[in-house]
């Protein structure tokens, strides 16, 4: 029977520059992330968290372990099937990454853009009741510069959820938000991910989130030292 | 507009909205496209000018073919002198009907305000109406009457207003190679590069203004080819009747083609004009690259986040290429405008035959696109520098 599990990492090593001149920043990593979960990586600067992260991401090559994401092998993965893969998934990060020049219509739209010319009437629909759904009906049309730090992050996780990606990963997506805001923003992902049975891997430092969190993974010097399983009612 | 491209590319036309959303900087690139464009129309529309000037005087005459010392035989107003006997030689070929020479000389004619125009005579005999086009036939017979000339009305630097009405029987008087000269007619030649403005006369007033110019030596012949002959086959045939170093016999049509060529490959002007139309194209490339260039740089997360979203090369490529797009369509648009009105007072100020033609106009448009398009190429090389990875 094959596993279920979304995200399954053994033995996973990393390091960055080669020859003397390399540092290695992960060691022997095993993580499992079960589907439809909130897993937050938690741990100081330089713990190896955000690689683990890019690795998870297929934004960078896995060089040596296994790292299993949506049942596809990272490890020796060619381009394009780390662009396909990319397509299943949506990525929310610290600074918004909000296109300037598009609206906030037009930055959800590219989210879905990517999967083929489409129907734009089906697009726009998609676009607007997920901005509508985020808060932003009134401001569908407006330039990212025209948007409060709270609704360019809320356009970006439009962003990423307009697709319905199997997995979403999330980097501070809080650390430019005040607190109402940054705890808004992590249950519209929580929610709206288990709506849609939406698996979220998110690096924080904010412990407000930890609360929403299904399983909590820290990182210490390149390696897990801890990964606790909360256990949520409802 | 958004919507329009949207339908067009099946994608939202990040491009476009890329460009629109910095004005300024999109006005400066569009005036960066347009001058380049400038400068190509100008060094085209000057060359043109050099080939138009070089062509006119051959459309002078019917077609037929053309005899020319083979020591001066890249331009018709080099050419050195050559035998008249020889034309003589080449009646004795079946195909050929008739033959007439041709006489060239230089003259200043001074006007009375102290300025000058260099003159450029064609002499040849006034019963040869059948050797000249159509329109000129009547005028050449008028040139039987002694010391009559056919003036040229686009002379530079001479107001040749009074000689537009002049006629047999109402012929103006002007001097020049101290004699009296008749203008009892006009032509519409205009000057080119080597002259001012050309002048026809009989060769019988060509020796009494150039007394030192033998009728025994022409520069040109002309020869009447049998109607159906093939002018190619019969210059072949002549050619084999002369020591190649000698004689050259061309169809008149090949001769000038052969002159242009010389003039834009060989002669230092037109060598300019190729060198200065690459000059211009590489304004254009490196203005179009410098913009793109900088706004790919200043899109780089933007794109990286493309990246990671799952957005192939093909898709940044077709963005870049839109941008180039744009920024060629739009600037050629005022780059046309502004050589239109350069041309016109280039035109007016210097009497050259320099016009903008629809065939140059799609030219530079095409190079124009081209010019972005491998500006746009350059930049997508910068596009390297979006790692999705230090998004985060």
């Amino acid at each position: 029977m094959m596993d279920d599990a979304p995200i399954i990492i053994e033995g996973l090593d990393h390091t960055f520059g080669e020859g003397e001149a390399g540092k290695q920043v992960l060691f022997g990593i095993d993580l499992r992330v079960e589907r439809g979960s909130l897993t937050v990586l938690m741990g100081p600067s330089g713990s190896g968290k955000t690689t683990l992260l890019t690795l998870m991401g297929c934004l960078r090559d896995v060089q040596a372990g296994s790292a299993r994401l949506l049942g596809t092998e990272l490890n020796g993965a060619d381009e394009e099937t780390q662009v396909l893969l990319r397509r299943r998934l949506g990525f929310v990060f610290q600074a918004h990454n909000l296109h300037e020049s598009l609206n906030a219509r037009q930055n959800v739209l590219m989210g879905l853009q990517v999967h083929g010319r489409g129907e734009p009437g089906r697009h726009h629909l998609a676009a607007s009741h997920l901005l509508e759904t985020l808060g932003l009906g009134a401001r569908m049309d407006y330039l990212p510069a025209n948007l409060s730090g709270g609704q360019k992050q809320r356009v970006a996780i439009a962003r990423a959820l307009v697709s319905n990606p199997e997995v979403i990963f999330a980097d501070e997506p809080t650390a430019a938000l005040d607190k109402t805001s940054g705890l808004a923003a992590v249950t519209l992902l929580r929610d709206l991910g288990r709506l849609r049975g939406t698996t979220t891997v998110m690096v924080t430092h904010d412990p407000r989130i930890l609360e929403l969190a299904d399983s909590i993974v820290t990182l210490e010097d390149g390696a897990i030292v801890r990964n606790e399983t909360l256990a949520r009612a409802g | 507009m958004t919507l329009i491209l949207t339908a067009l590319l099946g994608r939202l036309p990040i491009g476009y909205l890329q460009l629109t959303h910095n004005p300024g900087r999109l006005m400066a690139a569009l005036a960066g496209v347009a001058f380049a464009n400038v400068l190509v129309f100008v060094q085209l529309g000057l060359a043109g000018s050099m080939l138009e000037s070089v062509a006119t005087p051959y459309r002078l005459f019917q077609p037929g073919l053309m005899m020319i010392s083979a020591s001066g035989a890249q331009t018709l107003s080099d050419a050195s002198k050559i035998p008249r006997q020889w034309m003589i030689r080449a009646l004795a070929h079946p195909d050929v009907e008739g033959g007439k020479e041709i006489y060239l000389g230089q003259a200043k004619w001074l006007s009375g305000q102290q300025t000058s125009s260099s003159i450029q005579f064609i002499a040849l005999n006034p019963d040869a109406v059948d050797f000249v086009r159509h329109d000129l036939s009547t005028p050449l017979s008028g040139l039987a009457l002694e010391d009559s000339a056919l003036v040229d009305l686009r002379t530079r630097f001479i107001d040749m207003g009074v000689f537009e009405n002049t006629s047999p029987d109402a012929a103006i008087t002007f001097e020049m190679q101290n004699r009296q000269l008749r203008a009892v007619g006009s032509v519409t030649i205009g000057g080119g590069f080597g002259g001012d403005g050309v002048f026809l006369v009989s060769d019988q007033t060509f020796f009494r203004l150039f007394p030192q110019r033998s009728s025994a030596a022409p520069n040109h012949i002309l020869l009447k080819i049998r109607p159906g002959a093939n002018h190619d086959k019969v210059a072949g045939e002549l050619a084999q009747l002369f020591p190649a170093d000698t004689v050259r016999v061309r169809p008149i049509t090949s001769a000038m083609a052969e002159e242009q060529r010389y003039q834009m490959t060989e002669r230092p002007t037109g060598l300019i004009f190729a060198f200065g139309v690459g000059i211009g194209l590489l304004v254009g490339v490196v203005i179009a690259y410098q913009v793109l260039a900088t706004d790919v740089a200043d899109h780089i997360r933007e794109y990286a986040t493309f990246k990671a979203m799952g957005y192939r090369m093909n898709f940044f490529v077709s963005v870049i290429l839109e941008e180039a797009l744009i920024l060629a369509a739009i600037g050629f648009w005022p780059g046309l405008a502004f050589s239109q009105l350069f041309y016109m007072a280039l035109a007016h100020l210097t009497n050259i035959p320099i016009f903008m033609t629809s065939e140059r106009a799609v030219a530079i448009f095409v190079g124009t696109v081209a010019a972005c398009a491998l500006s746009g190429l350059m930049a997508i090389r910068k596009l390297k520098a979006a790692d999705p990875a230090e998004l985060f």
